[in-house]
């Protein structure tokens, strides 16, 4: 499917349902994450519960801690 | 009187009254890396009454490709980094009264520092430090500002303690053992927008323009060209231990703080985490294996070795620093490469 994520209009692979399969595909699973779908936040319980559809907005924030 | 300050004058939302401002207010800056060097330029040329700048690391050659404020002269010598910033700010800004601090910033000396200032800019390189500042802001009611980079990566919040969500509730879980500056790379474009980011929020904090603040926490990767805002207002925690009514202030209390410890006659110093952790030690190979130093791994311990340091890391987290007994120093090269 077709989302927009971090505002670049991406194409994400097939395999991906949930919103924690995003975060799996972009290797960021294991990091703190803020994720937004559409608008709304998500506690982290809902990563493995939200599905994404064609065409959702999702915004992805990892805290790093470097400087 | 000269005309210094005559083109930020001109920008309406600080005009002279805010420049007035801005020339009566206290910042104190924690840790002057890469993020600290770029803020604590950026206030001065701005004109800030005071800045404190609070470090407890030594310029070293891998600096100076983004730490701007650093020289040659300084890595060949060695030079405290919080000693020669200040060196080069009073050369940019004569006006500015800068106290320079070379300390590992603890729980009780930063409460007593964030007292007298009027906003906390956070330009450290790790978490443990992030979580303490946290503390303090809310405890002493001074807002701070979030700031960190790896890569071609960045964030920011601004965090007003009484409105905004505080750091600990962004974050469920802290995060320990990420990647650094010092394993994963880190470009200077990278930090300069964050510091752009952390100082256009400054500004407006100290001309005292609260209603223009971003509200949102912000990140942006500059070689992927993402850039993300998120407006995380919902994430304040009514039971916060940080920002709740019921706050204990946790990371200011000892229990959670890296414990370090001089071990007697082995001139070693031993870390160990905040919080329970288990290390990837094969993990931790990959990563240490780019670096100059030599790695070696047994299934118990990954010891590195780097000029006179020798770091040895367990499982469980915890570390020994060989070839100091300096815990100041120890911690430094703990975070610099453990996260
Ligand atoms: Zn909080």
């Amino acid at each position: 499917m077709k989302v927009t994520l971090n505002g670049e209009w991406t194409q994400i692979p097939d395999n991906i349902i949930f919103v924690s399969d995003v975060l799996k595909h972009y290797k960021i699973h294991d990091k703190v994450v803020v994720v937004e779908v559409n608008g709304g936040i998500l506690s982290k319980l809902e990563h493995q519960s939200t599905r994404l559809a064609d065409k959702d907005r999702i915004e992805i924030v990892h805290f790093v801690g470097g400087g | 009187m000269n005309n210094r300050y005559s083109r930020q004058e001109l920008f309406s939302p600080i005009g002279k009254d805010g420049q007035q401002q801005i020339s009566n207010k206290h910042v104190l800056i924690i840790g002057v890396g890469a993020l600290g060097s770029a803020s604590a330029e950026a206030l001065v040329r701005a004109g800030i009454g005071k800045l404190t700048i609070v470090d407890r690391d030594y310029v070293e050659w891998s600096n100076i490709q983004r730490q701007q404020l650093f020289t040659e002269e300084h890595a060949k010598n060695r030079i405290p980094k919080a000693i020669a910033a200040k060196n080069r700010l009073i050369a940019i800004n004569s006006s500015v009264n800068i106290e320079a601090i070379i300390a590992d910033a603890s729980a009780l000396e930063l409460e007593d520092w964030a007292k007298e200032a009027d906003l906390v800019m956070d330009a450290t390189d790790n978490f443990e430090t992030r979580m303490i500042i946290n503390d303090v802001s809310q405890k002493v009611g001074v807002p701070w500002i979030y700031g960190a980079c790896v890569g071609s990566y960045g964030i920011s919040y601004t965090i007003i303690p009484g409105k905004t969500p505080c750091l600990s509730c962004l974050l469920e879980t802290v995060p320990l053992g990420g990647l650094t500056c010092d394993t994963a790379g880190i470009i200077s474009p990278a930090v300069n927008m964050v510091v752009s980011f952390q100082i256009s929020e400054a500004l407006k904090i100290l001309v005292g323009d609260m209603d223009s603040l971003r509200n949102k926490l912000v990140s942006f990767d500059l070689w992927k060209n993402q850039y993300s805002a998120i407006q995380v207002d919902k994430l304040k925690k009514k039971d916060c231990p940080s920002c709740g009514p019921q706050r204990s202030y946790p990371y200011l209390s000892f229990e959670n703080q890296t414990k370090t410890a001089v071990l007697c006659g082995r001139d070693s110093v031993q870390i160990r985490p905040s919080v329970p952790m288990v290390r990837d030690l094969e993990a931790l190979e990959k990563i240490l294996a780019k670096q100059t130093g030599a790695v070696q791994r047994n299934p118990y311990l990954l010891s590195y070795s780097e000029n006179a340091h020798r770091l040895v890391i367990f499982k469980d987290g915890r570390a020994l620093v060989h070839g100091t007994k300096d815990i100041s120093e120890a911690k430094a090269l703990y975070h610099k490469y453990l996260g």
